[in-house]
């Protein structure tokens, strides 16, 4: 099977690892890969902030790159959220009716990674090992915009040697939502707070989740606490091996990032 | 819109002075957590719980969409039926005609059902400037306007307040408008609402005048509909010799059978009752029994509007439950006055800019007060898809600051947007992240930032840029694309 990789443009430039990941975790499979260099931005940002006219170019563009593939994975709940539900608003609202259509059409091949491990390609075990102590923050966008449901714990679970704990509160959000974060800062500061909080309760090593916006916003709380808990995007998890875990050792960092 | 709103604040502004009041977001806490926990237990026990939110949304979208023939027949069925129709463009006018019956009366004060349409248009105050004294008999309202505080939730108006806070204002104003609360009042539940039942008894037996909404009216036969939990309602609605009710024109619904999907929905998704204790209906005047003369005003300030809008006009279903103030995690935070209207949450959010206009500071901010989490929708019984809606107000925002001297953010947004848009660009902006990342080198994250960007700093470490993009990985490795 031939799928397309949607890096998201957060992750092509702060966090590489995880579409690396990505690419190992389907290659592991059997999958091939491809990476489609044209590809820039979904225009979440853009749309999420009001700027919907800033984002039709970019819409136009990844229905031009993307359009052709069967299947198309992003390590982002809320990137792909954004493509399923909103690309065909902006083209319309835009007045432009047949990228409309188009865009919709492209974007029902459009997968979150535990969407195509799950449902695409019915896999629960992908061959992973992480002996370490984990939460899950369930994103909203994958929660209630994809509704994933718990292909991620369904995800999770399989893998080796993991100690998977219950994160309290777990369906509240972590107060990142994109441009909130900076517009209200302070209540987006409050939410966070809350979450990191409960992030400590569970005694987890490491938070993980399948966005690393939302990481980004809960883990620079975390790290400003010194509370000594890392997160991981799902994708890292899964990709991980006995073999890493071994060579980590070695080095005395363990899947440091 | 209500006076007492005027000049306020943006939200994150007032989000901020909220946020620093830690009693206030204890009390805020605990009071959403608990009605949203009883929320869910009920709607987990209706089978068709999602069929009975579609039949709303639909019920409701038809009269939105044939709103002009359903008035033109709730007039004519009213008028049958005994009332005095009255029709008001705006709050002034409204205002101006409620005041004028009232004054016709000859009385100098008037009981008041809980009702947030004549809180949004400021009846209390206007009449207050007439010389009428308007008593709020809603346990939760009196609350407020003894505290001479602004209700905080469209259900819950004093849920900012905890039962101390409460002691205090009924030992200190109940005596000067009427009956005092009893010398030794503690702060236990039942001896507090004693202490309001007196005070309000007195005021039901002695006023000739009751003002009231409608959470429902029936087209087909002119029946006005309240739904309330205390009983303060049906005494308003039943000794008073007049009544005026006050009802927005997005409340009728065609027939009475359609009630049946609204009286499911409603209780389980506002109180978390299976059923609220009194329902009210009433049909114009029955001569001997109940108020005789009875005048209804039908207030469209902002309604059309919305109406005019394709995409907003949804944010009219709504039937005033609350179950979206209670699931957002911004309003359990900020409460309620930060959003500078008596619709609060994330539906005033919605609400407030399309039946006010984008032009105040407040109402351009609201759009943008939600993480765009998506429980609100979720808990809707009539399937607003409030998430949607924010965005597409941040949209006309946006729009309608077009044009002019283009701010930061907008320069930013374009500029952004003209990178993103060819690849090239965006690859040479990456290789400007990937010198950065190489400059920082092993520190894992950066802490304090100036300018815009201490918005995000000030108590969050940021992550530090990799030497090398996934896209300068993928080159190198795979040789291509």
């Amino acid at each position: 099977m031939r799928v397309a990789l949607f890096a998201t443009c957060f992750n092509d430039t702060m966090w590489p690892q995880t579409p690396k990941a990505v690419v190992t975790v389907l290659e592991r499979l059997g999958v091939t890969v491809e990476f489609p260099l044209e590809q820039t931005c979904c225009g979440q940002m853009f749309t999420n902030t009001g700027y919907a006219r800033e984002a039709l170019p970019l819409v136009e563009r990844f229905a031009d790159v993307f359009g052709a593939y069967d299947a198309v994975v992003a390590p982002s709940g809320s990137c792909v959220g954004s493509i399923r539900h909103q690309h065909g608003t902006v083209a319309r609202g835009c007045a432009r009716p047949a990228l409309a259509e188009r865009a919709e059409a492209g974007a029902r091949n459009v997968y979150e990674l535990s969407e195509l491990l799950v449902d695409v390609l019915g896999v629960t075990d992908v061959g992973a090992t992480f002996p370490h102590r984990v939460t899950y923050h369930p994103t909203c966008h994958s929660l209630r915009m994809l509704r994933v449901a718990d292909k991620p714990l369904r995800l999770l679970r399989a893998v080796r040697g993991i100690d998977l704990v219950e994160l309290p509160g777990a369906d509240q959000c972590c107060g990142f939502g994109g441009t909130f974060a900076m517009k209200n800062a302070d209540t987006s500061v409050s939410m966070g707070s809350d979450k990191a909080r409960h992030v400590r309760e569970t005694e987890a090593e490491v938070l993980v989740a399948g966005d690393n916006s939302c990481l980004a916003h809960i883990g620079g709380l975390l790290h400003r606490q010194r509370a000594g808990v890392r997160v991981l995007h799902l994708a890292e998890v899964l990709a991980s091996t006995e073999r890493d875990f071994a060579a980590d050792q070695e080095l005395g960092a363990v899947a440091s990032r | 819109m209500s006076g007492t709103f005027i000049g306020m604040p943006a939200f994150p502004v007032a989000a901020r002075e909220a946020l620093d009041n830690a009693q206030q977001r204890r009390n805020l806490q605990h009071a959403t957590q608990t009605i949203r926990d009883k929320r869910a237990a009920v709607v987990d026990e209706v089978d068709r719980w999602e069929e009975l939110r579609v039949a709303g949304a639909a019920i409701k979208d038809h009269v939105l969409t044939h709103l002009d023939g359903y008035l033109v027949q709730l007039e004519e069925s009213l008028t049958r039926a005994g009332a005095t129709v009255h029709w008001a463009r705006d709050a002034e006018e409204a205002n101006r005609i409620v005041t004028a019956l009232a004054r016709e009366t000859g009385t100098d004060e008037v009981v008041k059902v809980k009702s947030m349409t004549t809180q949004e248009i400021g009846l209390n105050e206007a009449l207050e400037d007439a010389g009428i004294h308007a008593w709020e008999t809603d346990l939760a309202e009196l609350i407020v306007q003894l505290g001479r505080d602004r209700p905080s939730h469209i259900l819950v108006p004093a849920i900012h307040r905890n039962r101390a806070e409460i002691r205090e204002i009924f030992l200190r104003e109940m005596g000067k408008v009427g009956t005092p609360a009893p010398e030794g009042l503690t702060s236990a539940p039942h001896e507090l609402a004693e202490s309001a039942r007196r005070h309000l008894r007195e005021k039901f037996l002695r006023a000739k005048v009751a003002i009231s909404g409608a959470n429902f009216a029936v087209a087909e036969t002119g029946t006005l509909v309240v739904v309330e939990s205390e009983g303060n309602g049906r005494m308003c609605l039943t000794l008073p010799e007049t009544l005026i009710s006050v009802v927005g024109i997005e409340k009728v619904l065609p027939t009475v059978a359609d009630l049946d999907v609204f009286l499911k929905l409603l209780p389980r998704s506002s109180t978390g009752e299976r059923m609220n204790p009194y329902t009210s209906t009433w049909t114009g005047v029955t001569p001997g029994d109940g108020p005789q003369q009875v005048h209804v005003v039908l207030l469209d300030n902002g309604r059309s509007d919305a109406l005019a809008d394709h995409v907003g006009r949804q944010a009219l279903r709504c039937i005033r439950c609350s179950a979206c103030l209670n699931v957002c995690p911004v309003y359990e935070r900020v409460g309620g006055h930060a959003y500078g209207s008596v619709y609060p949450g994330p539906i005033g959010a919605v609400l407030n800019p399309q039946l006010r206009g984008t032009e105040s500071p407040v109402d351009k901010s609201l759009p943008y007060a939600s993480s765009l989490c998506g429980a609100c929708f979720d808990v809707c019984p009539v399937r607003i898809e409030i998430p949607d809606l924010l965005v597409h107000l941040r949209t006309r925002v946006v729009d309608e600051k077009r044009g002019g001297l283009p701010s930061g953010e907008q320069l930013a947004m374009k500029g952004a947007s003209w990178m993103f848009a060819e690849h090239t660009r965006w690859e040479r902006a990456q290789r400007g992240a990937e010198l950065g990342g190489r400059v920082l080198g092993k520190k894992d994250s950066i802490g304090r930032l100036p300018g815009p960007l201490s918005a995000w700093s000030d108590a969050r470490d940021a992550p530090i840029p990799p030497g090398e993009s996934f896209r300068t990985w993928w080159k190198r490795e795979r040789g291509q694309g």
